[in-house]
């Protein structure tokens, strides 16, 4: 392995290498704050430059564009509540709060540490575990997926729905039929389409998230515009303060970063399952995690609560390059774009890949670690001038925010259909809102949806139809007590309450 | 009897889960997949008896904490204006452009927020959309359509 570290290093270090990283951060973060665009259209449009360098170079300018767009999908997250890629939407939940209470600054620099602290051990991860890790994520099946993912729904919905369990699941529900919109996978019938051929690919991902959070935002905070409370927080909006984070607030950044990367990293490696539900689990774990004083603060601008998400989603990010650079299965959307671009470059991913191209292995393994350093150095000091997005006046901050989300939706689909859909969904969301009905669980739903009736379906045919699938194999039945423990625990802590 | 607006809102995911449910028994599937364990319909069905049972429980359960929303707070104008703007914005950029119609929804949109610098509504709107423009389009090699700018010999 040390040889392999040394290749690595030699590769990765070289001028031309370190300069692919630098420009791969600074263009990732410049995209993924444009909401609408997040590391998998910004490693999408790096494809086709990187056809001209050799596949290690290549790779590692993909790879920095990956982590420079998940920082900036979070400072998006976080100065605008709009956030780009489903990973960050964890991070808005107190990091927008953080915001408006004007700690804008603090926030920024809290996520950048967090983001280096998460990718940095992850890296270490990875360096030393891929092998057996890959051991694990193979053991995974079908069943294990499902369960998992109706504990990232139920954990998502009771905690982060402010005591709201029943509306937040009704949520889920919500975002599960969006999903299903569009031809089924497998049968190619099509499904809730009303004969609209706009509908037969489905309803996109950023539009959801576009109009659900960034359009929706937009338009509650011109119609509460009359309200004194939100009058009177828009006002601290344009106060940017301070990037500097005291001792209290790195102690508490100290005790979450280590568990937040543990578990960021362990989701990362399981396919499919990715940043997002990492994000979303380290949120909910951090709560539990926490006094009773803290968490109360959560939702509202919480060092514990921001810190948890940013640090697992980017070690979630190393975490998914194990599956795609050992099995060659991608562990995220972003992942599935750079199998793509390995195969361009006539790359086979799979337990192999050491054998064959040691050198391309280790020095993307190497490269993150230099990227994490790069983000570090290059972003920290620029967030003041990030953070001046937040001292645009809201009479042209809201039509902004309009123009980049209708601009981001325009960009995938080119006609006008998407637009309407999406004025439409944010009218909705925006009333829902109004009366406490949470976004997240939606969103995450919406994104899980396809790989949960796919891990039904695959589940179902194996039982024959029989619900047995559920509590067959013993770690399907671990993670489904933990679900049913989560959702009684709710019921316990209501009644509780009434009493 | 007054009707909350959570239950209200409830009521109506309810009459959306039955509609949802009647349309997801209706999807057709092929002949032989009819009585297979999993079909086009299976997940669907799933939802919407979800759907029906968690919004009945929220109408029948009484609310602990309810949401109240003082609608006098509410800048019903505004939101109004703008989602007509936004609507007809939709309704032309294929017609007229990506430039010009997004330049006009930015100079409109700041207008009816209340802003009067023109100057500044100005460049905020047209050279900003341009400037916008050929990042995309020159460096990112995002091809927009834009008949107008076609038509002027900017855009090939």
């Amino acid at each position: 392995m040390i040889e392999g570290i040394l290749i690595g290093l030699s590769t990765a270090l070289s001028l031309t290498n370190i300069l692919m990283v630098m420009v791969g951060c600074f263009a990732g973060t410049i995209i993924g704050m444009l909401p609408g665009l997040g590391p998998m259209t910004a490693i999408a449009l790096m494809i086709p430059i990187t056809y001209g360098f050799d596949p290690s170079t290549g790779l590692i300018l993909m790879a920095g564009v990956y982590y420079g767009a998940v920082f900036g999908g979070s400072t998006s997250s976080i100065l605008l509540n709009a956030p780009g890629i489903p990973g960050t939407v964890a991070t808005a939940f107190d990091g927008y709060p953080m915001a408006q209470q004007g700690k804008a600054g603090k926030a920024l620099a809290i996520a950048a540490y967090s983001s280096f602290a998460g990718g940095t051990i992850s890296a270490i991860f990875l360096l030393v575990a891929a092998p057996s890790l890959s051991k694990v994520s193979l053991a995974f099946r079908s069943p294990d997926y499902f369960a998992l993912m109706i504990l990232g729904l139920t954990a998502i919905s009771a905690f982060s729905s402010k005591g709201q369990f029943l509306k937040a699941m009704m949520m889920v529900v919500l975002g599960l039929m969006l999903a299903t919109v569009g031809q089924d996978s497998l049968s190619d019938i099509t499904r809730f389409t009303f004969n609209n051929m706009n509908l037969t690919d489905g309803i996109s991902f950023v539009l959801i998230v576009m109009a659900t959070f960034a359009m929706s935002e937009a338009l509650t905070i011109i119609f509460r515009g009359k309200d004194p409370n939100r009058a009177a927080k828009q006002i601290s909006l344009t106060e940017l303060g301070s990037i500097k984070v005291n001792k209290e607030e790195t102690i508490k950044m100290a005790k979450t970063i280590p568990r937040s990367s543990i578990l960021g990293f362990l989701i990362g490696v399981l396919p499919g399952a990715g940043a997002t539900i990492a994000s979303f689990l380290a949120y909910g774990m951090e709560r539990n995690y926490v006094n009773e004083e803290e968490k109360q603060k959560f939702g509202k601008g919480s060092v514990h609560g921001l810190s948890a998400p940013e640090t697992a989603n980017n070690a979630a990010c190393s975490g998914s390059f194990v599956p795609l650079l050992t099995l060659g299965i991608p562990g995220s959307g972003t992942t599935a774009v750079m199998l793509g671009a390995l195969l361009g470059f006539g790359i086979q991913p799979g337990p192999r890949l050491y054998q064959t191209n040691p050198e391309i292995f280790w020095s993307v393994i190497m490269s993150m670690y230099i990227g994490m350093v790069v983000l570090l150095i290059l972003n920290l000091p620029l967030i003041p001038y990030i953070a001046r997005i937040l001292a645009v006046p809201r009479n042209y901050l809201i039509p902004l925010i309009l123009f980049f989300s209708v601009t981001g939706i325009y960009l995938m689909s080119f006609n006008n259909f998407d637009i309407f859909l999406m004025i439409g969904i944010a009218l909705v969301a925006t009333f829902l809102r109004l009366y406490d009905f949470p976004m997240p669980p939606l969103i995450l739903a919406f994104v899980l949806g396809g790989l949960m009736e796919e891990t039904l379906r695959r589940s179902l045919l194996i039982s024959d139809g029989s619900p047995n699938f559920l509590w067959d194999r013993p770690i399907t039945l671990i993670i489904l007590l933990i679900t049913i423990t989560i959702v009684g625990w709710q019921i316990f802590s209501t009644f509780r309450k009434k009493s | 009897m007054r009707i909350s607006p959570t239950k209200f809102i409830s009521l109506l995911f309810l009459v959306l889960s039955v509609f949802y449910l009647y349309t997801a028994y209706n999807i057709q599937v092929f002949a032989f997949d009819e009585n297979a364990p999993f079909n086009a319909r299976t997940f669907p069905i799933y939802l919407g008896w979800a759907g029906i049972i968690l919004s009945s429980l929220k109408i029948i359960l009484p609310e602990k904490v309810t949401t109240e929303v003082n609608h006098k707070h509410l800048d019903y104008k505004s939101i109004i204006y703008l989602i007509v703007i936004s609507l007809i914005y939709a309704a032309v950029i294929l017609k007229i452009g990506y430039f010009i119609s997004t330049s006009l929804f930015l100079f409109a949109s700041y207008y009816f927020l209340g802003e009067r610098r023109w100057g500044l509504m100005f460049i905020l709107s047209f050279p900003f959309v341009a400037a916008f423009m050929y990042l995309l389009h020159g460096l990112l090699n995002i091809y927009l359509r834009d008949p107008f700018l076609k038509y002027i010999g900017v855009m090939g």
